[in-house]
């Protein structure tokens, strides 16, 4: 079972990211779940969503996890909530940041020890998108650090899960899933 | 109006809201009447764009209240054609007075039930409250554990709701949020696939039948109204679970999908086992599975069908059972539990000796996670090793505070 905990902002794409990745992973024959924790269901709350996937039909249905990845798609969190939380010392942590991961540390000592990989989800999407949404620059920052697919074939897939958004949209995405790829570090 | 297919992949990673709008879309409905309500609202909300986007022929009425909503199915339904909703919670309340009509008047109406808590406090989250508040409506419930049986479900309960000797009207329970925003893989069938197994509407006593006229919705006292209602109870008791089964085998045929009235998993050697609803008994079968290599013989029993109530189905899946803990997610509000009320009920009669405790949990959403099941199944076999009920028979978990136990 691979688990994946989001940390974003209400509105940023977090359960769009999980659903869109779930969607890629179930058309290579693995069982998937995404969810999210709603709260308060404001735009701009905290809120934190969810993947599992397994090679047998998932059961589980609790909302408690150790995850083995953690994303953090907005830069603030990371500093203001705790996203270490229920993590194990196997977990490797993605982050949102206009820092260097030396500096985040610095920032927030919860991620001193840990796996941490930087990168800048808001500033890729608003140079390629036009617009703060985060979630899919994460996914290819993913693909670089899991070695889960090889990128062409996610961006294909991702392409078919993008499909109903305007052509011009979907190029950007993609130019923004292949720099979140080239820049994670 | 010629109306478009939508090609489908046999595997779609669907919430349990979309599932059940697919499935809507798929079922060819002439009349959805609805008012929005978290979580149930991207049911209707999917259903409305589908319609917009010429994948639906039939009316969608945008209305003012969930009370107007089930007028609006109860009139269509009367008129005689297909109808649906959905709904949840607050909703359902405002509802619950026309859902009487609907079922007094043998209107086969199709709703989807997305279980949420009853304020107040105010909250959004899954518990059965609204599920066991129309318990009495005389409406066939069925219970979806994912947003799989969130589909299947529902093709079922149209053809169940909709026969001729039957005409009662159903509602698909799935749990708020855990399953009605829970994306997971879905095998679906085509749409003319789907349709056939639903079939062609066929109204009866239909009020638009002007050679055959009829009165809907009638005035009857003392005179008349008891044999009414007695004759809706005996259909429900007499043949409504032969048309559930039969419907159920028809479905396995289709699809290879077995559905039962009383899920059992692993409960033919067990020593405990744990009776629940909605995604509880899937978390609680994956529990099960880890107790067995610890020496604990553990089995789960899940409700399918909530009404009408499976008495003897549940009395014969438990009767080799030590001990079993009947779970509630719904406050007692001063009663033992809804469903350990009906097991005790369903077991009263026999010669059965088991240690039957109850529990209440996961009320306004809070989680039952998998080490709330592994202590639930050690108390149990502490039962089963003791032949009695250790503890007191009406516990909390994963409540905060001291420890909770009544009765």
């Amino acid at each position: 079972m691979l688990e994946i905990r989001w940390h974003s902002r209400a509105g940023q794409g977090a359960v769009t990211g999980a659903k869109g990745l779930a969607d890629v992973i179930s058309t290579t024959g693995k069982h998937v779940q995404a969810f999210a924790f709603y709260g308060s269901a404001k735009r701009g709350a905290p809120m934190t969503a969810y993947n599992r996937v397994d090679d047998s039909v998932i059961m589980n249905h609790e909302k408690y996890m150790e995850p083995d990845f953690v994303f953090v798609i907005d830069p603030a969190l990371a500093l203001t909530t705790d996203v270490t939380v229920d993590g194990k010392d196997t977990t490797k942590y993605i982050i949102t940041t206009h820092m260097s991961t030396e500096e985040l540390i610095k920032a927030q000592p919860k991620l001193e020890g840990k796996e941490v990989y930087t990168l800048d989800c808001i500033a890729i999407a608003n140079e390629t998108i036009g617009r703060p949404i985060p979630n899919t620059p994460m996914l290819g920052a993913f693909m670089k650090i899991s070695e889960m697919y090889d990128i062409e074939f996610f961006k294909e897939s991702m392409q078919r899960v993008l499909a109903k958004l305007p052509q011009k949209i979907v190029d950007a995405n993609m130019v923004a899933i292949q720099r979140a790829y080239d820049e994670v570090k | 109006m010629a109306f478009d297919k939508m090609e489908l992949k046999d595997i779609e990673v669907w919430d349990g809201n979309h599932a059940a709008a697919q499935a809507m879309r798929q079922a060819q409905i002439d009349v959805v009447a609805a008012y929005p309500i978290t979580p149930s609202t991207p049911i209707v909300e999917g259903y409305a764009k589908f319609k917009a986007d010429n994948y639906v022929e039939g009316e969608f009425v945008m209305v003012e209240s969930e009370h107007a909503a089930m007028s609006g199915c109860v009139g269509a339904a009367a008129a005689g054609g297909r109808v649906a909703t959905a709904t949840s919670s607050q909703g359902l309340a405002l509802m619950a007075e026309v859902l009487y009509q609907a079922s007094g008047m043998r209107l086969p109406i199709v709703l989807n039930l997305v279980n949420r808590a009853l304020a107040a406090p105010l909250n959004v989250n899954g518990d059965h409250s609204d599920m066991y508040m129309v318990r009495d409506s005389g409406w066939i419930q069925f219970d979806a554990f994912s947003p799989q049986e969130a589909y299947d479900l529902n093709l079922i309960a149209f053809r169940v709701s909709e026969d001729h000797d039957v005409r009662i009207p159903a509602i698909i329970n799935q749990d708020g949020f855990i399953t009605s925003h829970t994306a997971q893989g879905v095998h679906t069938l085509s749409d003319d696939v789907a349709y056939n197994f639903v079939g062609e509407y066929k109204p009866m006593n239909d009020m638009l039948d002007f050679e055959n006229p009829v009165t809907h919705g009638v005035q009857t006292e003392e005179d008349w109204h008891f044999e009414h209602k007695a004759r809706q109870h005996n259909d429900m008791m007499t043949i409504v679970p032969g048309k559930i089964e039969e419907v159920f085998a028809d479905f396995e045929k289709l699809t290879g999908r077995k559905y039962n009235k009383v899920e059992c998993y692993d409960m033919n050697d067990a020593d405990v086992a744990v009776v629940c609803m909605g995604t509880s008994v899937e978390t609680a079968r994956e529990v099960a599975t880890e107790m067995r290599a610890k020496g604990i013989k553990a089995g789960v029993v899940g409700i399918r069908v909530f009404r009408p109530f499976p008495f003897f189905e549940i009395a014969e899946a438990i009767k080799d059972i030590k001990a079993v803990a009947v779970l509630d997610r719904c406050a007692p509000g001063g009663a033992a539990g809804t469903l350990f009320n009906e097991i005790s009920g369903s077991l009263y009669n026999t010669d059965l000796k088991i240690a039957l405790s109850g529990y209440i949990y996961g009320l306004g959403g809070r989680d039952l996670t998998k080490a709330h099941l592994v202590d639930l199944f050690n108390e149990l076999q502490a039962n089963a090793d003791a032949g009695k009920v250790l503890t007191q028979q009406q516990q909390f978990i994963g409540v905060r505070g001291p420890k909770l136990a009544y009765l």
